[in-house]
């Protein structure tokens, strides 16, 4: 019978971890029964709207990256704002988990939001923080579906890789503040389809009027046109300097929310101001 | 409801029909747990690593194609040698009456077939939850309906 390898580095003359053990560790982390470990490396998020393809390209990524790299990766998707469930379907596109090369060498955790606000919960820089002390090179942080004014990401990950795809509304969606500004690469997937090009254009000229653009590149992560140029470039990339103000501001809003999810137990807060036991003021009173 | 759990719901094998399988994810969603989709054509060896990895608590197995005498115990048994024991592990899709002794025999806890609620799904997991019946537990109950 086959068995399930459980260990994570095999062959690489680095040290082997138990997946299981890995995991038990990060739901504790999750649950607020462990405290993570800290350590410095190389965070990278992934973020754009719903359907860019960031999913698939971050699997496209692993085939190039793995097995030279160790690399994890937090798949967040939303939990409900009415039941607190979630589907979590990250996984289903990520076929070098299945890869015998790569396999041992990756890690996907699938993040639920829970109660925490934006397309990045607080929560994940903990947990990237430990799968970095726990000896992974590389933390790939793929955000919940990103609006434009969704920049938590940018509280946690060293770099910012925005997705954008064709046919996401016209010329003036390039010009918009907000997350474009933060992105220290800008990738537009589904070059094979109509429209991608246009897309591109309209965001290269309207990157150039920063004072640091980003370079905007055409992938296809389905096709494979690119990705292994794109593979290259986010390894060699550096921040941009002119998102320093954003991410402190980041920082400080996610640490005031993390100061007040650990002072409040946020659904029985909701549960008491639907039945009229509590105001939203005593709540707030409550958490300081 | 006795507390959000991590559940990974899969279609093992060859069997291209999700439906099922994502009515039963969304209802668990929906009863306020984590639910893991995997889609479809998964292997035993991938289900039981990816529940390692998500760390869950539950397998859903849906399979519509007639292999579930093969794969659900494949599943059982890769758990148990990977010393996951206290996953529980529940199927679901066309499963003929006369297979399910084997299969519960096999670690299986649950089998929904056509026409199940989902309400019932949802209370299996709560009492699941509160007892140890793991794939590894030595107690050999099973799910007897509502």
């Amino acid at each position: 019978m086959a068995l399930v390898r459980a260990k994570i580095g095999i062959g690489k003359g680095c040290d082997v971890l138990d997946r299981r053990a890995l995991a038990k560790e990060l739901s504790a982390i999750e649950d607020g029964l462990l405290e993570a470990e800290s350590a410095q490396g190389l965070i990278i998020a992934i973020t754009g709207a719903p359907g860019v393809g960031k999913s698939c390209l971050i699997d496209a990524l692993l085939h190039q990256w793995a097995p030279s790299q160790r690399i994890a990766i937090l798949a967040v998707d939303p939990s409900s704002p009415i039941s607190g469930g979630a589907l979590l379907g990250d996984r289903i596109r990520m076929t070098a988990l299945d890869d015998e090369e790569r396999k041992d060498s990756i890690y996907l955790r699938s993040i639920a939001t829970r109660s925490s606000s934006g397309s990045t919960p607080y929560i994940v820089s903990d947990l990237s923080s430990h799968l970095l002390a726990r000896g992974f090179d590389v933390v790939i942080i793929e955000t919940v579906g990103a609006g434009q004014a969704e920049i938590r990401c940018a509280a946690m990950a060293e770099l910012i890789v925005v997705v954008e795809g064709p046919s996401r509304g016209d010329g003036v969606q390039a010009e918009k503040a907000g997350l474009l500004e933060l992105a220290d690469l800008v990738v537009v997937n589904k070059c094979d389809l109509a429209g991608a090009d246009v897309v591109a254009n309209q965001l290269s000229i309207s990157l150039d009027l920063d004072i640091e653009p980003p370079t905007v590149l055409k992938v296809s992560a389905l096709k494979g046109d690119g990705i292994e140029h794109l593979a290259k470039t986010i390894l060699a990339l550096k921040q941009r300097t002119t998102s320093e103000k954003a991410r402190i501001r980041e920082r400080i809003m996610m640490a005031n929310e993390r100061r007040f999810l650990a002072a409040i137990d946020l659904d029985s807060a909701i549960d008491s101001i639907q039945l009229g036991q509590a105001t939203i003021e005593e709540i707030m009173e409550r958490s300081r | 409801m006795a507390g959000r759990q991590r559940i990974i719901v899969a279609k093992p094998g060859l069997d291209g029909h999700d439906r099922g399988a994502k009515v039963v994810a969304r209802a668990l969603r929906d009863a306020g747990h984590e639910v893991i989709y995997t889609g479809l054509r998964r292997t035993p060896e991938q289900i039981v690593r990816g529940a390692m990895d998500e760390d869950a608590a539950f397998i859903g197995l849906s399979s519509l194609s007639g292999a579930h005498g093969h794969l659900f115990p494949k599943v059982c048994e890769l758990l148990r040698a990977a010393g996951m024991n206290d996953i529980v592990v529940f199927g679901g899709g066309i499963i003929p009456e006369v297979d399910r002794a084997a299969l519960y025999q096999a670690g299986v806890r649950a089998i929904f077939g056509p026409g199940t609620s989902t309400a019932e799904i949802i209370e299996f997991i709560d009492q699941a939850s509160a007892r140890s019946c793991g794939v590894g537990a030595s107690e050999d109950w099973h799910w007897q309906g509502m």
